[in-house]
């Protein structure tokens, strides 16, 4: 009898206490109706990729993102989102959604001997719009950006689409090969968007190595279902008894999940620490310690994580753009990996999407490696300090560690050590998408060059990001019943060439304003002082809502041109 | 920096820190030491001369 051919057999949604998985139907070259060719391809369907399709389309970008599985990531992976990633959620249009499923927060506690030695109450104030963190599972937040994805109509998610190789030898285009179920095809981009994560496969066709340091100390990261009394606080237990010297951490999850990170004893293997006798004999070790051995719970889902500080030195390579972790590992101590992606995601977006729309050359995806390569390597020096802290990689820097939990019982000026230094919105200080010859060193206050803008709240339930959309802005601060000529003509000259930009007038006298886009009223001055203005002052933001030029008086025409040409990296060539 | 120490007082804390270590055990005394070094880090109050004073104490070991 002659041998039959079977179908591949369907992947089955994967198990989870709380989240309904769902296996997508797998894209298959001629199977499915082919959308419009997009000019972006991106690798990688995680929150990175799905934030920067997101990016993409709002400025009118088709991408096609090839995701490898048929389902969105398993486990919660990634959970804690920064108030700067809520809003660049916000700017895609999906940070509603992770708000109305996330737990906001603000808190950390760390515990030694069973004695609290140290909390930090991260600043909140009523100009934020956001509190400074926010728990989600990774999944769920997956699962809110496809549907966001979806609705745009510009995105083409391809599920079952693994990547097996890279050819970049042509002069437009990027070759990518990628298997399917129903075999392998091949797919042209202009560009590629490599979002392909830690063990990135684009990373390794190309041979990119990444440098930097990786720590020893593995952890194991744990998602149970228990009904835990407690508030959405980070805890942090140092040298717990039931695990001497190394360190135990817990967050709140939605869904009545709890995450329990705990290190293991060095040389123990992922498999040994992942067998489920010894998942269950540590945990229930571990509530144990905290009073709550007598609660009922259950085991979600578990893995094994290594802090590593590594980052590629360029994320530019020919047609390839790395972004998120396929570019960095950064510790997951302060909340480091996703966050960190977002701000890469919004970075790129905007800049592809300029040079795609042939409003910017494509030295300008140039300044995106510049700027996030700096931003990583500070973030690395920055964690390098909490990830020596919670996994001591000698003998010395565990004696250290070890006097200072010690001293932390009795004296509070070792304390601030305990400090974990989350993930901060990065400056760009010295980009060259910066205006040199602008006023922004005239400037006593307000966000200074390279600065993503403060929210400010106006009063009316609205906050002034509520307002910084994917485009760039020309905040104009004024008393007057219409914004200059110069803003105005510069802004039509803007529009003319296809740049998208939006005017806004923050009204001192609250009237509305004729000539801006959006008039946002300022009564009591909260917005002027935030931004160190008097009347007249103008502000550029790019789209990522970064200053790149200011003015102590409304610029004329051909410098505000000539700043929006900077920030584009020389183009284009705007005639007022 | 001009000592403000006696040989007396020198004296009595030889004797004091050498009874501490002995005290504290063989496998503590390292983290009994460092905890001493911050404790008078953080009393002397100025980190330059402390700096100085750890490259001291690492030479002709």
């Amino acid at each position: 009898m002659a041998a039959t051919m079977h179908p591949p057999t369907a992947p089955q949604p994967r198990p989870s206490l709380y989240f309904p998985y769902r296996v997508h139907p797998a894209w298959t070259p001629g199977g499915t109706p082919a959308a419009p060719a997009a000019r972006v391809a991106i690798v990688g369907a995680g929150p990175v990729g799905l934030t920067t399709a997101l990016g993409l389309a709002a400025m009118g970008v088709r991408s096609v993102v090839l995701a490898a599985e048929q389902q969105v990531c398993e486990g919660s992976r990634a959970i804690v989102f920064t108030r700067r990633s809520l809003e660049i959620l916000q700017q895609v249009g999906v940070s509603e959604r992770v708000l109305a499923r996330g737990l906001p927060w603000r808190c950390g506690n760390s515990f030694y001997r069973g004695q609290r030695v140290f909390r930090l109450e991260a600043p909140h104030d009523a100009d934020e719009r956001f509190q400074p963190m926010t728990n989600l599972q990774q999944q769920v937040l997956e699962d809110i950006l496809l549907e966001a994805a979806a609705a745009t109509g510009l995105v083409d998610v391809r599920w079952g689409n693994r990547v097996t190789g890279l050819q970049q030898g042509d002069r437009d285009a990027a070759r990518l090969e990628v298997d399917t179920p129903a075999g392998p095809y091949e797919l042209a981009a202009p560009w590629v968007v490599a979002a392909d994560g830690a063990r990135s496969v684009l990373r390794q066709q190309l041979g990119l190595r990444l440098e930097g340091e990786a720590y020893e100390g593995r952890f194991v990261i744990a998602d149970i279902r228990i009904d835990l009394p407690l508030p959405t606080e980070r805890l942090a237990f140092f040298d717990p008894a039931w695990n001497p010297g190394n360190t135990v951490l817990m967050h709140r999850e939605p869904e009545g999940m709890w995450r329990i990170d705990y290190q293991l004893p060095p040389g123990e293997s992922p498999e040994h620490a992942l067998a489920p006798e010894r998942l269950r004999e540590r945990i229930d070790a571990h509530l144990a310690s905290i009073g709550y051995g007598h609660l009922p719970w259950e085991l979600d889902w578990s893995s094994v994580y290594s802090a590593r500080t590594m980052t590629l030195p360029a994320y530019v390579h020919g047609r390839v753009l790395f972004a998120g972790d396929a570019a960095h590992l950064l510790p997951i101590f302060g909340v480091r990996g996703a966050n960190t992606g977002f701000q890469d995601a919004q970075n790129l977006a905007w800049k592809l999407a300029c040079v795609v729309r042939g409003l910017a050359p494509a030295a300008l995806l140039d300044s995106y490696s510049d700027e996030r390569v700096t931003a990583a390597r500070e973030i690395i020096a920055e964690s390098g300090r909490s990830t020596r802290f919670m996994t001591p990689p000698s003998p010395g820097f565990r004696l250290l560690r070890d006097a200072v939990l010690s001293l932390s019982l009795r004296h509070a000026f070792v304390r601030p050590l305990f400090h974990w230094r989350t993930s901060r919105a990065h400056q760009h200080v010295g980009s060259v998408l910066n205006t040199a010859d602008d006023d922004d060193a005239r400037f006593t206050g307000g966000p200074a060059h390279g600065v993503n803008a403060p929210n400010v709240a106006l009063g009316d339930g609205r906050f002034l990001l509520d307002v910084l959309g994917l485009q760039f802005s020309l905040l104009w601060f004024g008393d007057t019943p219409a914004i200059p000529a110069a803003l105005e003509r510069a802004a039509r000259a803007l529009r003319d060439h296809d740049v998208p930009v939006r005017v806004i007038a923050v009204s001192i006298g609250a009237g509305r304003v004729d000539g801006a886009d959006v008039t946002v009223p300022d009564p009591d001055g909260n917005v002027l002082r935030r931004y160190g203005a008097a009347p007249d002052a103008t502000y550029l933001l790019r789209p990522d809502q970064h200053v790149c030029a200011r003015w102590i008086d409304a610029p004329d025409t051909a410098r505000l041109l000539a700043a929006v040409e900077t920030a584009l990296a020389g183009k284009p060539r705007v005639q007022p | 920096m001009t000592s403000s120490l006696s040989t007396a007082d020198l004296e009595q804390l030889y004797d004091r820190l050498a009874e501490a270590m002995d005290a504290a055990g063989p496998e503590k005394t390292p983290l009994m030491l460092v905890k001493l070094a911050l404790l008078a880090a953080e009393r002397i109050g100025d980190a330059a001369l402390f700096t100085s004073l750890i490259e001291d104490a690492g030479r002709d070991l």
